[in-house]
C-alpha cells in the first residue's frame, strides 16, 4: 500500500521533471532535468521491485544508477567537445 | 606495496560479487574469483591502480564525519524546502569564495563534495587555494563562512595523516 | 516488529515528499544555477530517506546491501554530476543570476 504512494509520488516528480526538460530555456536546464528524471528512475525501479515483491529489480536498479551517471557526463561531454574525443580530459 | 592494494582490491572485489549474486554453490563462486582475477588484472594493466595503499588511513575519522554530515543535510535540506514551499521565494543568491584549509587532493574533493551534497550550496569551482560557492539564501552562506565543515575535514585529514608519517 | 514497520513507512513517506518538493523546486525555481540545488535535495535526502525506508522494510537480507550500495552510488556520483553540470553551463556563457554581488574578486 505504502509503495504504491511512494511509487505514484515518484511518477509524479518524474512527471514536473519532463516538463522542466520541455520548458527548460537552455540545453543545460533539459539535462539537469534528464539527471533528476533518472535518479528518480532508479527509485522507482527499487520501488517497483518491492512492489512486486521481485528483489531482482534492485539489480537492474544498481546498473542504472552506474549507467545513468556515465551517461550523463557523456552528454555533457558531448556538448562541450562537439564530440566525444580521443583526449581524456574531461 | 602493490601486493598490498592488489589484496585490497581483489578482496573488495570477491566481497562485492558475493553480496550481489547471493548464489554460493562451486560453479558461481569460482565465476567470481575469476572475474575477479581479470578486473585485477585490468585495473593494472590500465594503471588505475594506486600503489599508495595509505589511502584507506582516512577512513579513521569517518563514521562521525558521516554522522554530522547526515545531520547538517537533513538540517539544510527542509530550510530549502521551506523556502521551495513558501509563496514567496525568499531567495538570495550569491557566489562566496570560500578557503580550503586542507592539503591533499582527496580531503579537498571530500569537502568539496560536501559542500555540494548539503542542499543549498554549490561548488562551482576549484583554484588552488579554495572553492567557488553558489548559495541560495543567506543562512546557507552563512554556513559556509563560519569554516564549520572546513575545519571538520581538515580535523579528518590531520586525523588520517598522523599515522602515515609513523 | 510493528515499531520498524511503522518507521520505515515514516520514512518512506518522508522520503517521497522530499522527492516531490525537489520536483515543484526544479518547476519554481527562476535560473539555472537555483535549480541544481532543487535537484540535490532529490540526490540526498529525497534518495537517503526512500531508501532507509526500503532497507527497514528488507531486514538484514542481501536485498539490504544492494539498496545500501544503490544508495552509495546516488549519494557518490550525485555531486560529482552537479558539479559537472555547473562546469559546463559557465563553459556555455551561462552566469548565475544573483541577488547582491558579495565576493567581486570570484569568476
Amino acid at each position: 500500500m505504502m509503495f504504491l504512494v511512494a511509487t505514484i509520488a515518484l511518477l509524479v516528480v518524474v512527471l514536473l521533471m519532463l516538463v522542466r526538460a520541455f520548458m527548460g530555456p537552455t540545453f543545460v536546464d533539459r539535462i539537469l532535468a534528464i539527471n533528476g528524471v533518472g535518479t528518480a528512475t532508479v527509485l522507482l525501479i527499487a520501488l517497483l521491485g518491492f512492489l512486486t515483491s521481485r528483489p531482482e529489480f534492485l539489480d537492474i536498479a544498481l546498473l542504472y544508477a552506474l549507467i545513468n551517471f556515465v551517461g550523463m557526463l557523456a552528454i555533457l561531454k558531448f556538448f562541450r567537445f562537439g564530440d566525444l574525443g580521443e583526449e581524456d580530459e574531461g | 606495496m602493490m601486493y598490498h592494494s592488489m589484496v585490497i582490491a581483489a578482496f573488495g572485489l570477491m566481497l562485492l560479487w558475493l553480496s550481489l549474486s547471493g548464489y554460493f554453490n562451486f560453479l558461481q563462486v569460482s565465476f567470481g574469483i575469476l572475474s575477479t582475477f581479470f578486473v585485477v588484472w585490468l585495473t593494472i594493466h590500465l594503471k588505475l591502480l594506486t600503489t599508495d595503499g595509505a589511502r584507506l588511513q582516512i577512513l579513521r575519522g569517518y563514521p562521525l564525519y558521516l554522522v554530522w554530515l547526515t545531520w547538517e543535510i537533513i538540517v539544510s535540506n527542509i530550510l530549502l524546502a521551506k523556502i521551495i514551499l513558501a509563496p514567496k521565494m525568499e531567495l538570495h543568491r550569491q557566489i562566496i569564495h570560500t578557503k580550503a584549509n586542507q592539503s591533499s587532493d582527496l580531503a579537498k574533493a571530500i569537502y568539496a563534495n560536501s559542500i555540494t551534497l548539503t542542499p543549498g550550496t554549490l561548488t562551482v569551482d576549484v583554484d588552488p587555494d579554495g572553492f567557488t560557492v553558489h548559495s541560495m539564501a543567506k543562512t546557507f552562506a552563512d554556513d559556509i563562512c563560519s569554516d564549520k565543515m572546513n575545519e571538520r575535514v581538515a580535523k579528518l585529514e590531520r586525523l588520517s595523516t598522523v599515522d602515515n608519517v609513523k | 516488529m510493528s515499531i520498524v514497520d511503522l518507521l520505515s513507512w515514516a520514512l518512506i513517506i518522508f522520503g517521497s515528499s522530499f522527492c516531490i518538493i525537489a520536483g515543484v523546486g526544479v518547476l519554481r525555481l527562476p535560473d539555472y544555477f537555483s535549480r541544481i540545488h532543487a535537484v540535490g535535495i532529490l540526490d540526498s535526502l529525497g534518495a537517503g530517506a526512500l531508501i532507509l525506508g526500503l532497507m527497514l522494510q528488507a531486514g538484514f537480507t542481501l536485498i539490504t546491501i544492494k539498496l545500501f550500495l544503490i544508495l552509495v552510488i546516488i549519494v557518490i556520483t550525485g555531486p560529482t554530476a552537479t558539479h559537472a553540470l555547473a562546469r559546463a553551463a559557465l563553459d556555455s556563457g551561462l552566469t548565475a543570476e544573483l541577488d547582491e554581488e558579495n565576493d567581486p574578486s570570484s569568476n
